[in-house]
């Protein structure tokens, strides 16, 4: 408890639990992904290094049909919630920003609402909504995107008003002293100047998505609407080969390499204070 | 730039979205609670609320009061939110403080290592632990050779050697804290790295020992972001269903998200299983406003400086 007495000092005790915690976090995966290069069909028993689960013949991410159907729909809804709701997003979020006036104060909670709702009163509402009043619509593609897009929303919203309030309303006013019309102001000053946060926010859209299981598995229709997330729930505890961890280290791969791409896109033209504040989704 | 108009016809798509996806779909469920079934069990909401059936919403009611499997649910998810929760500060404070206050310049890398669990797919990171616990898994026996395992089973926590994952409540909890816990360290992180430690400074210089500065000082400034950081990891906790499935899948370790899943996803007793989705939702009202309110005034606060 030297950390007490010196708040200054070397706090040895401190650096113990933090390293346990890192490695108790992060080791468990690791091993995860170790055994998707596996040379034998035990997810338990090391039996060297192979990439047959990955491009094998019998089985693997990319030949097993299951897997590679699973792989596409995966990134078929994210490639739609980000089209759908980043326009949507960073309408709202100038929107909300600008819109000083009666109303906007119940927008803006309703637009945070969907960050706090547990995603299990998400999925039922939607469930008996396109049960019920959207039966054209039924389950499955079309409903799994509007699911996601409407809890990804506000992540965008929140991303890009950040970046709005850092930017302050001095360039816009200086691009109209000098006579630029509102749309120039629009297009050729402001989007500009959010570039960052929309890249970064249509990233966290991406990897939202992907990682998505509640939402996305209430509003599954047929087996040809299952996702990645949705194969490890129904099969972790029976699936018989590494097949399911190589599927899971390729979202994986995908997910972070994303994430990784757009923060440092970010931190270049955004500075790294705010990066921070948006990597802790600091809202 | 622009008129008032132009502002509020841009929030508009947006808003509309919301309003139909999310407003309109809590209120079905609520017309579903209230409504009734036809012939193929398949729920019938009643929109109005003039002709709302409240048969069953008392029948869950009854249920509860009587001490059946919904009032069990609902207290099991209450205790296992409780002790992850509890579990969850005691490991995520002395993290974050060590990553606010005392990482130097390993700060970047320590905060980076805190942050990609929190984007590492939920259930891929399930998956890890249920090959590391799995019987012959490296977990397993990692546990037994440093004895874990026999302070486990000694505890009554654990009732068969090397048995993880046969329904053990022990592991749903630590499956829990594991899951959620990064959602707490980062909110408790952010305020602890804004503590000014001049205060620290001033407190010490006025004569307050190191354990009644931080007693007295870092921990009061610190309690938004551990109230943050605990209501973000209670919220989905309460709504989890996956969690006690994949690591546990036994009844005794089923929570009210169990209840809700089995009973609208899988089963075909929607109408109930919406009932008990509003009990969840209005249990859970308190701390997502509370959330709100702390957020709104922080976003105002920043904005202000």
């Amino acid at each position: 408890m030297s950390w007490l007495r010196n708040p200054w000092g070397r706090p040895r005790a401190l650096v113990l639990v933090t390293a346990l915690y890192i490695v108790w976090s992060i080791v468990p995966v690791v091993v995860a992904v170790l055994f998707a290069f596996n040379n034998g069909r035990s997810r338990t028993t090391w039996q060297g290094f192979s990439l047959r689960w990955f491009t094998g013949a019998n089985g693997s991410v990319f030949h097993d049909p299951a897997l590679q159907s699973a792989l596409k729909h995966t990134l078929l809804l994210a490639v739609i919630c980000v089209a759908l709701c980043v326009p949507l997003g960073v309408l709202l979020a100038l929107g909300l920003q600008r819109w000083r006036g009666h109303g906007s104060g119940t927008v803006n909670t309703l637009m945070l609402l969907p960050l706090v709702t547990p995603e299990i009163v998400m999925g039922v509402a939607l469930l008996l909504l396109f049960l019920r009043v959207f039966p054209g619509v039924g389950l499955g593609t079309p409903a799994q995107a509007i699911g996601q897009v409407t809890f990804t929303l506000s992540y965008v919203v929140v991303m890009v008003r950040g970046r709005l309030a850092s930017i302050g309303p001095d360039y816009e006013e200086a691009a109209a002293d000098l006579g630029a019309p509102p749309r120039d102001q629009l297009v050729r000053v402001l989007l500009p100047l959010l570039a960052p946060a929309i890249i970064a926010s249509a990233a966290v859209a991406f990897a939202l998505s992907i990682d998505d299981f509640v939402v996305t598995q209430y509003l599954s229709g047929d087996a040809s609407t299952t996702t990645v997330s949705m194969l490890l729930y129904a099969s972790a505890r029976g699936a018989p080969t590494p097949a399911l961890n190589a599927i899971a280290t390729v979202a994986l791969v995908i997910t972070l390499a994303t994430l990784a791409l757009a923060f440092f896109l970010y931190r270049r033209f955004a500075g790294a204070r705010e990066t921070a504040a948006v990597a802790t989704l600091e809202m | 730039m622009g008129g008032r108009w132009t502002w509020r016809l841009a929030a508009l798509p947006g808003v509309a979205w919301l309003s139909i996806f999310f407003l309109v779909a809590l209120y079905a469920v609520v017309s579903v609670a209230f409504g009734n079934q036809d012939t193929l069990s398949q729920p019938v909401p009643f929109w109005n609320p003039l002709d709302w059936n409240v048969g069953y919403v008392l029948e869950a009611l009854r249920n509860i009061w009587h001490g059946g499997p919904f009032l069990t649910a609902f207290l099991r998810t209450f205790e296992f939110v409780a002790i992850a929760m509890a579990l969850s500060l005691a490991i995520g404070y002395p993290v974050a403080y060590y990553a606010a206050r005392h990482a130097g310049r390993w700060k970047g890398l320590v905060l980076l290592l805190l942050i990609v669990p929190f984007w590492i797919n939920y259930l891929m990171r399930m998956l890890a632990w249920i090959n590391l616990l799995s019987p012959d898994g490296w977990g397993t026996r990692v546990l037994h050779d440093i004895g874990i395992e026999r302070v486990f089973i000694t505890l009554g926590l654990l009732s068969t050697r090397g048995g993880w994952l046969d329904g053990q409540q022990s592991t749903v909890l630590i499956a829990l804290v594991y899951g959620y816990i990064p959602f707490l360290i980062l909110p408790l992180f952010v305020a602890l790295d804004r503590i000014d430690q001049r205060h620290l400074e001033a407190a010490r210089d006025l004569g307050a020992t190191p354990l009644s500065a931080f007693l007295r000082v870092t921990l009061p400034l610190s309690v938004p972001g551990i109230l943050a950081g605990l209501v973000l990891v209670a919220l989905p906790m309460f709504g989890d269903y996956y969690t006690p499935d994949l690591v546990c899948a036994a009844p005794k370790c089923n929570m009210i998200g169990n209840q809700i899943d089995q009973l609208t996803r899988q089963g075909s007793e929607k109408v109930t299983g919406a009932v008990l989705t509003i009990m969840l939702a209005l249990l859970l009202l308190a701390l997502m406003f509370y959330y709100l309110r702390t957020t709104r005034r922080a976003g105002t606060a920043s904005a202000s400086t």
